[in-house]
């Protein structure tokens, strides 16, 4: 029965009335009715506190037939949207600002054209986690791992935040089968290549590869930020670990588990775990002998380690490391899924669920199918009028997202407001 | 400018006037030498007591606070906890609040306290905070004092010498190839199990296994047999090939990895022909991540399976255990070593392996009748040559025909030595006239 459920849920996962052939129709559409070019170039604009910020702005596009094109960059919103209008790309990357306008660089000398800042950016895809989940593999997700994820995003975002400061952070949904973090602090955008990489290393845990099948050893004492992490993961960990993925459930799964554990250790549960009928029972009967008064010293962080393996996130440092590395824009739709790359609500990370994100195809059948959003303002005619047709997102399933992203560039707006007040009151000293 | 500690009248500047005019003028020979001042630094700085380190922060500029008493108390477990050694020195030390991108080293190992974008370090640890700003300083004194230097002929003496300096890993680096197309696609299996080291022999069957391997995998597999002799074209076969087995249908590879395939054989982008890893590289580098299968076997490898590897590969348990042994001490290349020597039934491998392309000619040569290269100095154990720092190859065509010299002589290795030694005291060549004086 729980096969079926998943193999359903697979499957609504894979069309829900989409299917790739309708992006050329819908997309167009797509971006003439939904895309926030507006809001878009508020966020990446930053307040104009730095010169040219969005005009040096590198963005990718990958078009029909998979022909990728570089060094795409505009001068306005508008500009961007009609060039969009044009390409109706499938997939639109950010990359970094430049030194120099991307699409004049060769106006400059090659060593002259240098990418300069970017936002930090973390990218969590579940096919990272294959070694660790039964239900699913490589580009599938089901409600069973994507769990995963909500801790991923927990504990990404509470050292982020408590650790190292960064107050403006974007979670997206990647479309299929992960997420994005964009940290757009002022700081984290003058980062350099160093620093993204000592934090991304600092947020690793799990090391090694297939070669290696303890992939957590910590070390006594355990660092404040895994206790955090930890703290985090624990209230979940058994309905995820146990039930969903119900780890400990046959003998295969338990092999896995013990493969972890210290020699002794290992022998003593695995005789253990023949008598006993389920994982909750078996994960009891670990806690208790590691956390017994009288346990050996190695055996004290086993059933931790244990869970870090299982559930910490893995995020892929070569996305993070670099300045110019480019990544997928929010809110573009994922060519596989038509699913829309929404923003994440952080105050409700536990109710997101990748399978009610709204896809392309279902939002332009919401546009003519739903009623009007009454509006008092709705009278007005022509130019107010193409106003009024971009507000029509609103009655459709993507204006919560909409809100999220408001509400992250509302905050944001706030960091440069004080910038520029405070710029305005220094030059007006003199 | 900072003032340097222990001599306080020799100044960064002065640490220029020194420097010889060839470091200067190369940007790769700047880099070394600013690694070994730094290592110099990090020394002479740590021998220093509390009292005259303040006074160097105060000297210097750095404005790192020590925490407030009620700070220390709030935070103390967390302290305790991050902090290695702190259980019994907590009361004494100091903690420093430092902001993250000060102490990237102890930010990435997770060896400190982080709140709020501060990293809060003990006394005994601003070493390493200190030497980021010391070594930015004199990175950007190098750049400015090189940029005025007038271009001035250099001694040809010099040159072989400073050039060895600048390579980690001395010997041939296997980036101009030789013998292509020598290899046939369908060799590859046979030769797989017989003259492979042990790491390309895994990714090679974990590719045939999953017809699939992830980037890390690809690059090292990939340069590897580019310097087997493997042509781009029986590259992009080869890989096409394989990934169709699996999910990777031929379009899919030709708009997805065929590009990468091209780029490592220099013939996109930038052009930098890119090449082979050495030992050193695949076993500091490139960490493998879950699913992957690169890196270095004897490094990366819990000991239980490796010991089960061995066995498969008809080692009997006496040599399994010298192999681990070598594990154990940290020496992965003398146990693949070892490993060649067991595999290949001979006795005292007489060549100091530093190289995966290495192994497999040397394992080729010797199933083929030959004999493997006799070692410089005989009677001597040799270590494996290399220089202190790792450093970035050059991607100059002309510069990577020459470096494929072969392996230094044994005059030559000394004369390394002995530069290395200078350097490592602080010792200074002076360009005098055209030779070289040791000060």
């Amino acid at each position: 029965m729980k096969q079926q459920l998943q193999h359903y849920r697979k499957k609504t996962m894979a069309d829900a009335d989409f299917c790739s052939a309708q992006l050329q129709d819908l997309l167009p559409l797509y971006y003439k009715r939904f895309f926030p070019f507006g809001r878009f170039f508020k966020w990446l604009n930053y307040g104009g506190v730095k010169k040219n910020y969005f005009q040096r702005r590198e963005f990718s596009f990958t078009l029909k037939d998979d022909i990728y094109v570089r060094y795409q960059s505009f001068q306005s919103a508008n500009e961007m949207e009609k060039e969009v209008h044009k390409a109706i790309p499938y997939k639109m990357d950010i990359g970094a600002v430049f030194s120099h306008r991307p699409n004049q660089r060769h106006c400059v000398k090659p060593s002259a054209f240098q990418a300069q800042e970017k936002e930090l950016v973390f990218d969590i895809d579940m096919t990272d986690y294959d070694d660790v989940r039964t239900c699913c593999k490589l580009a599938d997700i089901c409600a069973n791992c994507w769990p995963l994820m909500t801790f991923a995003i927990r504990v990404i975002d509470r050292a982020l935040r408590e650790d190292f400061g960064f107050k403006h952070r974007l979670w997206v949904y990647s479309g299929r089968r992960g997420v994005h973090c964009w940290v757009c602090d002022e700081t984290a955008r003058e980062l350099s290549q160093a620093a993204r990489s000592s934090i991304a290393e600092y947020l690793s845990v799990i090391k090694g590869g297939e070669g290696s099948i303890k992939k957590v050893n910590l070390s006594d004492p355990v660092h404040p930020s895994i206790q955090e992490s930890l703290k985090l993961m624990k209230n979940d960990f058994e309905d995820y670990a146990l039930v969903k993925q119900d780890f400990l459930g046959n003998e295969k799964k338990r092999e896995k588990v013990l493969a972890l554990m210290p020699d002794d250790l290992r022998t003593d549960m695995r005789s253990d775990f023949s008598s006993l009928t389920n994982s909750v029972n078996c994960w009891d009967r670990l806690k208790s002998c590691t956390q017994a008064k009288r346990a050996p010293d190695k055996w004290r962080h086993v059933h931790e380690e244990v869970m870090l393996q299982f559930c910490y996130p893995r995020l892929d440092v070569n996305v993070s490391k670099g300045v110019n590395h480019l990544l997928k824009s929010p809110f573009c739709v994922h060519p596989k899924t038509g699913r829309v790359c929404v923003p994440i609500d952080l105050n409700k990370v536990e109710d997101f669920d990748p399978f009610n994100v709204p896809t392309i195809s279902q939002l332009c059948w919401e546009l003519d199918h739903l009623p009007e959003v009454v509006d008092a303002q709705a009278v007005q005619v022509t130019e107010e009028g193409q106003k009024r047709r971009r507000k029509d997102y609103k009655k459709t399933s993507l204006a919560a997202a909409i809100r999220v992203f408001d509400s992250f560039l509302e905050d944001l707006e706030a960091s440069w407001r004080g910038r520029l007040l405070r710029e305005s009151d220094l030059k007006n000293e003199f | 400018m900072f003032s340097v500690l222990m001599e306080p009248d020799k100044s960064v500047s002065s640490s220029i006037r020194s420097t010889p005019y060839p470091v200067l003028r190369s940007e790769n020979l700047r880099r070394w030498f600013l690694q070994q001042e730094a290592d110099l630094f990090r020394y002479r700085f740590s021998q220093q007591l509390s009292g005259s380190v303040r006074k160097f922060l105060d000297l210097n500029d750095l404005h790192y606070t020590s925490i407030l008493p009620n700070e220390k108390v709030e935070l103390k477990t967390q302290l305790i906890n991050s902090t290695f050694g702190m259980k019994e020195l907590f009361d004494t030390q100091d903690f420093y609040k430092v902001p993250f991108t000060d102490a990237l080293d102890l930010v990435r190992g997770r060896k400190i306290f982080l709140r709020h974008g501060l990293a809060y370090i003990p006394h005994n640890d601003l070493v390493s905070i200190v030497l980021n700003d010391f070594r930015t300083s004199l990175s950007r004194a190098l750049a400015v004092t090189a940029r005025g230097l007038p271009v001035i002929q250099e001694d040809e003496r010099l040159q072989p010498l400073l050039k060895h300096l600048s390579y980690a890993y001395i010997g041939q680096d296997y980036s101009v190839q030789k013998n292509v197309g020598n290899i046939s696609l369908d060799q590859l299996d046979s030769l797989a199990t017989r003259s492979f080291p042990l790491c390309m022999r895994s990714l090679h069957y974990a590719l045939r296994d999953q017809h699939h391997l992830r980037h890390g995998g690809r690059l090292q597999y990939g340069l590897f047999l580019k310097g087997l002799g493997l042509s781009l074209e029986q590259a992009l076969t080869f890989w096409r090939t394989e990934f169709a087995r699996g999910s990777i249908d031929p379009e899919k590879f030709e708009k997805g990895y065929a590009y990468n395939i091209r780029h490592a054989y220099g013939k996109e982008g930038k052009r930098t022909d890119y090449t082979p890893y050495s030992c050193m590289k695949i076993i500091q580098t490139n960490t493998p991540g879950p699913g992957d299968h690169h890196g270095c076997p004897f490094r990366h490898t819990d000991a239980d399976l490796l010991r089960q590897r061995l066995q498969s590969h008809r080692l009997s348990s006496s040599e399994i255990n010298q192999v681990m042994e070598y594990v154990k001490g940290m020496h992965y290349q003398l146990a693949c070593q070892k490993y060649f020597e067991f595999t290949h039934k001979v006795e005292d491998g007489a060549f100091g392996l530093s190289h995966p392309n290495q192994y497999f000619e040397e394992s080729q040569k010797l199933l083929s009748g030959g004999q493997h290269a006799k070692r410089e100095n005989s009677g001597e154990v040799q270590k494996p040559v290399v220089a202190p720092v790792t450093m970035p190859q050059s991607s100059h065509p002309a510069q990577s025909s020459e470096s494929q010299s072969t392996q230094l002589s044994a005059s030559q290795v000394e004369e390394q030595e002995l530069l290395e030694e200078c350097f490592a005291n602080g010792v200074v060549l002076r360009f005098v006239k055209g030779t070289v004086e040791l000060g």
